[in-house]
């Protein structure tokens, strides 16, 4: 029996990814780390900024997201999110730059814990790619 | 009757028009094909929100405690009505449908006593609308900066939605768009985002029972507010690809306009450049037959 199962990673603009052959996929949810197999229960979750991880035949895919929702269902995973980025196109200056917004962000001492929590997760993710 | 030079500027003048409004034409079909395009591929996110957004609602056991953003305030007393329209005018009665199908709702609204705020996005709406409920127009948005309709303006738009529904400044929120059908059809859609109607279908109803994490009352307070910038990002990509589309079939139209005018103006040249010469040839005939 084989192990697939759909994926599809939707952004507002326009369909971002669609794979028939996904094996695994690990997401950053919000309570941390979830790897998603077939036949996985029916779940929806938050996502917190991390790295999406898809594992197929052809081998392995990693993704940047900063938010999200995911929705797995009859053997269907679905992601959407605003912010998507492949590690492999991200440009070093741009992961830079993003990278020092967010440290200002966090710098300032008028945004909520549940905001910062999710800001410094960001920062971390950032610099283990960078 | 008009002079034979005075024709000849008429007929130029209009021929300099139907340049123009081909122009118009060619580049609204251009720039529709790329319109149609993103709110094709804009589709599926909304279409999933919504899902989910269904199956979240269902799912919940509390009705009472849910989020207000999906329940309402429990009044209908104070409508806010956010009317999207464009920036530019020549698209035929791409702005007048909407305002039209606003007007028609806005009357009904205070025939029953309720009260009525307006927020326009996109000037040419707000520059038809405040002139009889100017005193209702609490915000004006115009994106006139932004090329395409993006993700972002739509949340910009959603914010203030949001702040003033926490403000408690209004209980229900509609907002007027046009759907894009085809090139020639347009439709006028009054949607009600705020509390959240859903149509739910029997028969799409999942049997499943979904596991969240966190909780389902979490979930939706995050995602409602998500929701609301999806559908208003949906309006504005289905309302730019019907943009264009009116424009196209308003250009195309004024086209071929033009070009009857042309005609007909040409033939009433030619028929007193005749009239001149059978009457010049008259006089110089009765001029020797005299002598």
């Amino acid at each position: 029996m084989s192990e697939e199962f759909k994926l599809e990673v939707v952004n507002p603009e326009k369909s971002f990814l669609s794979k028939e052959d996904v094996t695994e996929v690990v997401v950053p949810a919000f309570e941390g780390e979830m790897g998603i197999l077939k036949d996985h229960i029916s779940i929806i979750s938050f996502l917190k900024p991390g790295m999406i991880k898809i594992y197929s035949k052809l081998g392995e895919e990693k993704y940047y997201v900063e938010d999200g929702i995911i929705e797995f269902k009859n053997n269907n995973l679905s992601i959407l999110t605003s912010s998507i980025f492949n590690i492999k196109d991200m440009e070093k200056s741009k992961l830079e730059e993003m990278l020092r917004v967010a440290e200002e962000d966090t710098a300032k001492d008028n945004i909520s814990d549940q905001a910062k929590y999710l800001i410094d997760q960001k920062i971390e993710v950032l610099r283990t790619i960078n | 009757m008009a002079s034979l030079d005075d024709l000849k500027k008429r007929i130029a003048s209009v021929k300099s028009t139907q340049k123009i409004t081909k122009a118009m034409k060619m580049v609204a079909a251009a720039k529709l094909k790329r319109a149609q395009d993103s709110a094709e591929k804009g589709r599926p996110y909304s279409e999933k929100m919504n899902n989910i957004i269904l199956n979240l609602s269902e799912g919940i056991s509390d009705k009472e405690n849910a989020p207000k953003l999906l329940s309402g305030t429990g009044k209908d007393q104070i409508h806010l009505c956010v009317v999207m329209t464009s920036d530019r005018g020549l698209c035929g009665g791409f702005n007048s449908n909407i305002i039209k199908k606003a007007k028609n709702y806005f009357s009904r609204l205070s025939n029953e006593g309720k009260e009525l705020r307006i927020i326009t996005v996109g000037s040419k709406g707000n520059d038809q609308l405040k002139r009889v409920f100017g005193d209702k127009i609490i915000e004006n948005i115009s994106f006139k900066n932004s090329k395409n309709a993006n993700f972002f303006d739509a949340e910009k738009v959603s914010k203030i939605i949001i702040e003033k529904f926490q403000k408690g400044e209004f209980d229900i929120c509609t907002i007027f768009f046009n759907q894009f059908k085809n090139v020639i059809t347009q439709i006028p859609q009054a949607q009600q985002i705020i509390p959240l109607k859903t149509d739910i279908d029997d028969k799409e109803k999942s049997e499943d029972n979904y596991e969240f994490e966190p909780d389902e009352d979490e979930i939706l307070t995050n995602l409602l507010p998500k929701n609301i910038s999806t559908q208003i990002f949906k309006a504005m990509l289905e309302n730019s690809a019907s943009e264009q589309g009116a424009r196209m079939s308003a250009m195309d139209n004024a086209t071929r306009n033009a070009g009857e005018m042309v005609d007909k103006l040409t033939i009433e040249y030619n028929r007193s450049r005749q009239a001149a010469i059978t009457k010049e040839l008259i006089e110089i005939i009765s001029g020797a037959e005299s002598l």
